[in-house]
């Protein structure tokens, strides 16, 4: 009964979206103000529809209803709890409605924090995330019903992907869709305002902080899946330049590039057309992203559920998403040019190059990620592209990017000189320099001219920002700062502390595969590995092994690491690493193959230094992220609109 | 409206063209250029008996497989059963080739699994495996009764495979003639 209830809810919440997509915007259209008042409604009701809907989905999870065909494929009555729940989004079916309901959730946001909006352009917004979510919805219940029913119901369920049974893949999905769905709340800004032929500083305003709230997200989403794949995987690596990677990465240096450019727009009302591209380009990666995530059209590690019939639905919803955007564009954009002036040393263009790169690289990784698909489908053979091209574009790209950031928080809007940029960054140059090459020759086993290239690059990023602090603090102290102030200094700190840790883990870390019987000693990195032991290991739902590794340096103990190879019920082996994290190293066992008969098994073993640092880097750009959100001016400025606009009418 | 606002649209186009195409290809399908070639030569002693050596030319005269395997291989020990399977069938006898395996690994391996080969051929260095265009274990080949290789399984063989693919193919083969 439960899942018929969850299952006409999404059927409700699919005219609904409909109701919302078509009424506001040919209101809107004609001017027919009653249409245009269906908006608002009509999102919250969706939302709340797909909240019921995804209720009766966990229901018939939680209570292992293997009367549900989608709970019988992805659970197990020995599954725990907490994995019982977060298997609602396990695979391709509930992923999906978390999606749908992240999107409605993200517009019924809209409908409480976009009260300043007039109701045009709010009529407008919730029209375009209706359409979207029309489009989805559809999606869902025609290809990928999760309330299918499996009549007689299986006796005992399938069992979840063990690689998902796992804390970090608990908050993953939900956290990258946050971010994915998130822009497209830009995405029906940008339409909206064209739609409406008005696109101004004040579109750019509210557009901004979603924006900001979107990247926060998808930055967290993308270091936990990260940070999953590290300790989970057991191969020790955490970024793999997979297509799936490269899915959630691209929107990710797209929306880096449109709230760099928003902020020009808002602040100078310059980059109009461009900014709305941005919107369009970075919410088109997120679909993109669904699309090779959902249409298994590229090999991946993550392929865990595709379907060629349902990559036909997404591409087509793809291709009148973006295809109908970019027409509208086409028509739209010209009329939109700004006609603001800026000189060639000026903020703005710091900030136009800061964009060309990061379009750059985005389209470079598109490149690369669909280029096996292009010559597959060109006839002209399987190639796979490999770590070895996106290396090779990526950290070329990355050189002069964070040169530029340096530039730009420094230079001046409108018009600069060199003389005044130079005045400002001769001291953190110089400072970049001497730390950049004196670090690696310190702190680091050996000297490297690749590792001070990159500490060279990393202080810079620092000491510009913290000189560019300085000059805001000037007269009114620390607590005289903006909280986008602070928002900018702690993404710029970020991007330091991120330049930090792949340099120095990429170019330090020490790997090596040995066979390991109990009681033999391996060194490392100055440390000692003492395989002591290995036992049998039972959990809930699966059989294994554990081992047990001593690791001392110069004889003193220093952590005890206990790495695990699991047998899931569904026969799919998994790699538990042993991991002692550490500031400026983790060190990191993992368990490959038993070899022979005297307990021997095939061990791997890492020192990764500051490979923490990858991921504290997220966590402090999202911070940084979240003080620009949270910055008042957005409020002060709305609620001084909404006076203004009170006033205009009366 | 100015022809430079539609660059986007158009490059958009192209990229959905693409996708289209792509949705109908299978991209883990590599196609072998050894289907339709005969076997590449071998002369390769056996596990259990290192004065046998087989060679395909050897082989002439009948319908067989070639399996490729190793006692490192995951996805190995998954297929084990269906070869298994496949073998009491008495459809045509399977050969393994036993890719840059450890002697003493290999005979812990079948002694734990069950032997389902006809015989398994040793393949240490690997050079046997480059022949044949082997780059992920397992791999299966399905020799003619005159030595041309008729088709090849990348991955591990299912039972699906078994039903849909094997066994039609291999029927119609023992009727060819030699």
């Amino acid at each position: 009964m439960i899942p018929e209830i969850g299952h006409f809810a999404l059927i409700l919440a699919l005219v609904v979206a409909l109701v919302q997509g078509v009424f506001p915007i040919v209101g809107a259209h004609k001017g027919w103000a009653s249409w245009v008042a269906v908006a608002k409604p009509a999102a919250r009701l969706q939302f709340l529809l797909l909240l019921t809907s995804f209720a009766c989905l966990s229901w018939a999870f939680l209570h292992s209803d293997f009367s549900v065909l989608y709970v019988a494929e992805n659970s197990n009555t020995r599954l725990p709890q907490i994995f019982k729940f977060s298997a609602v989004w396990g695979a391709h079916e509930g992923s999906l409605l978390l999606w749908a309901l992240i999107l409605s959730t993200w517009t019924a946001a809209v409908t409480l924090f976009g009260r300043s909006l007039s109701p045009l352009m709010m009529g407008r917004v919730l029209g375009v995330l209706g359409l979207v979510a029309t489009g989805f919805l559809a999606f869902l219940i025609f290809t990928s019903n999760p309330f299918e029913r499996l009549l007689p119901a299986a006796a005992e369920g399938r069992d979840l992907n063990p690689l998902l049974q796992d804390i970090g893949l608990v908050m993953h999905p939900p956290m990258l869709y946050m971010g994915y769905v998130g822009f497209a709340i830009p995405f029906a800004f940008a339409i909206a305002a064209m739609l409406g032929g008005r696109l101004d500083a004040a579109w750019a305003r509210w557009s901004r902080p979603w924006t900001q709230a979107a990247w926060v997200f998808l930055t967290l989403g993308i270091a936990l899946g990260s940070w999953w794949a590290y300790y989970e995987l057991g191969w020790g690596g955490w970024w793999f330049w997979d297509p799936v990677e490269n899915a959630s990465f691209m929107p990710w240096l797209a929306g880096t590039a449109l709230m760099h450019s928003l902020a020009v727009t808002e602040k100078r009302g310059a980059f109009k057309a461009w900014t709305v591209l941005l919107a369009i380009f970075t919410f088109s990666l997120s679909l993109l992203g669904t699309f090779l995530v959902r249409s298994g059209v590229l090999t991946s590690v993550h392929a865990f559920a595709s379907d060629p019939s349902r990559g036909l639905f997404i591409l087509l919803f793809l291709a009148t998403v973006v295809g109908s955007s970019l027409a509208l564009y086409a028509t739209r954009a010209s009329k939109v040019r700004s006609h603001v002036r800026f000189a060639l040393v000026s903020r703005e263009t710091a900030l136009l190059l800061n964009n060309v790169i990061l379009v750059v690289t985005t389209i470079s990784i598109l490149l690369g990620t669909l280029y096996p698909l292009i010559i597959d489908a060109l006839g002209a053979g399987k190639i796979s592209v490999g770590p070895p091209y996106f290396n090779a574009v990526f950290i070329p790209l990355t050189i002069p990017l964070a040169i530029l950031i340096g530039l730009g928080t420094v230079a001046r809007w409108k018009r600069d000189s060199l003389a005044h940029i130079w005045s400002k960054v001769r001291v953190p140059f110089v400072a970049s320099l001497i730390f950049g090459v004196v670090f690696p020759a310190v702190a680091m086993a050996h000297f490297s001219w690749k590792a001070a290239l990159g500490m060279v690059l990393a202080f810079w990023v620092l000491f510009t920002t913290l000189r560019v602090i300085r000059d805001y603090a000037r007269g009114r102290g620390l607590s005289g700062l903006s909280l986008s102030q602070w928002g900018m200094a702690l993404g710029h700190i970020g991007v330091a502390v991120f330049i930090t840790g792949i340099t120095l883990t990429s170019l330090y870390s020490m790997e090596e595969d040995v066979r390991l019987a109990p009681g033999d000693h391996y060194e490392l990195g100055g440390y000692d590995f003492l395989f002591k032991s290995t036992a049998p290991l039972q959990g809930p739902n699966y059989q294994g092994t554990r081992g047990e590794v001593v690791v001392t340096r110069n004889g003193k103990p220093v952590t005890v690491l206990y790495p695990e190879k699991r047998n899931y019920l569904t026969g799919m082996p998994m790699t538990e690493a042993g991991i002692d994290p550490g500031l400026t190293r983790d060190l990191f066992v993992a368990l490959g193959e038993p070899l022979g008969e005297d307990g021997a098994w095939a061990v791997r073993i890492y020192v990764k230094p500051y490979v923490r640092w990858i991921w504290l880097a997220a966590l402090i750009m999202a911070l940084g992220g979240l003080c620009s959100l949270a910055d008042k001016r957005y409020r002060v400025l709305a609620r001084r609109q909404q006076a203004a606009m009170a006033e205009g009418v009366a | 409206m100015k022809a430079r606002y539609l660059i986007p649209l158009a490059v958009f186009l192209v990229i959905v063209g693409f996708l289209a195409k792509g949705l109908k290809l299978d991209p883990k399908k590599v196609p072998s250029p050894l289907i339709g070639k005969p076997a590449p030569h071998f002369e390769l002693p056996t596990l259990y008996d290192p004065a046998e050596k087989i060679s395909p030319e050897k082989l002439r005269g009948k319908v067989w497989l070639l399996n490729v395997f190793a006692s490192w291989c995951v996805s190995c020990r998954a297929e084990h059963q269906v070869v298994s399977r496949f073998v009491q069938m008495n459809l045509a006898p399977v050969y393994g080739l036993n890719y840059k395996d450890a002697e003493a690994d290999a005979k812990a391996w079948l002694g734990q699994l069950g032997n389902p080969y006809e015989a398994v051929i040793v393949d240490r260095e690997g050079n046997t495996g480059i022949d044949w265009g082997v780059y992920g274990v397992p791999e299966t080949f399905i020799i003619d009764k005159k030595g041309i290789i008729r088709d090849k399984i990348i991955g591990p063989v299912t039972d699906e495979i078994v039903r849909d693919r094997l066994v039609p193919l291999i029927r119609k083969l023992n009727e060819e003639q030699g």
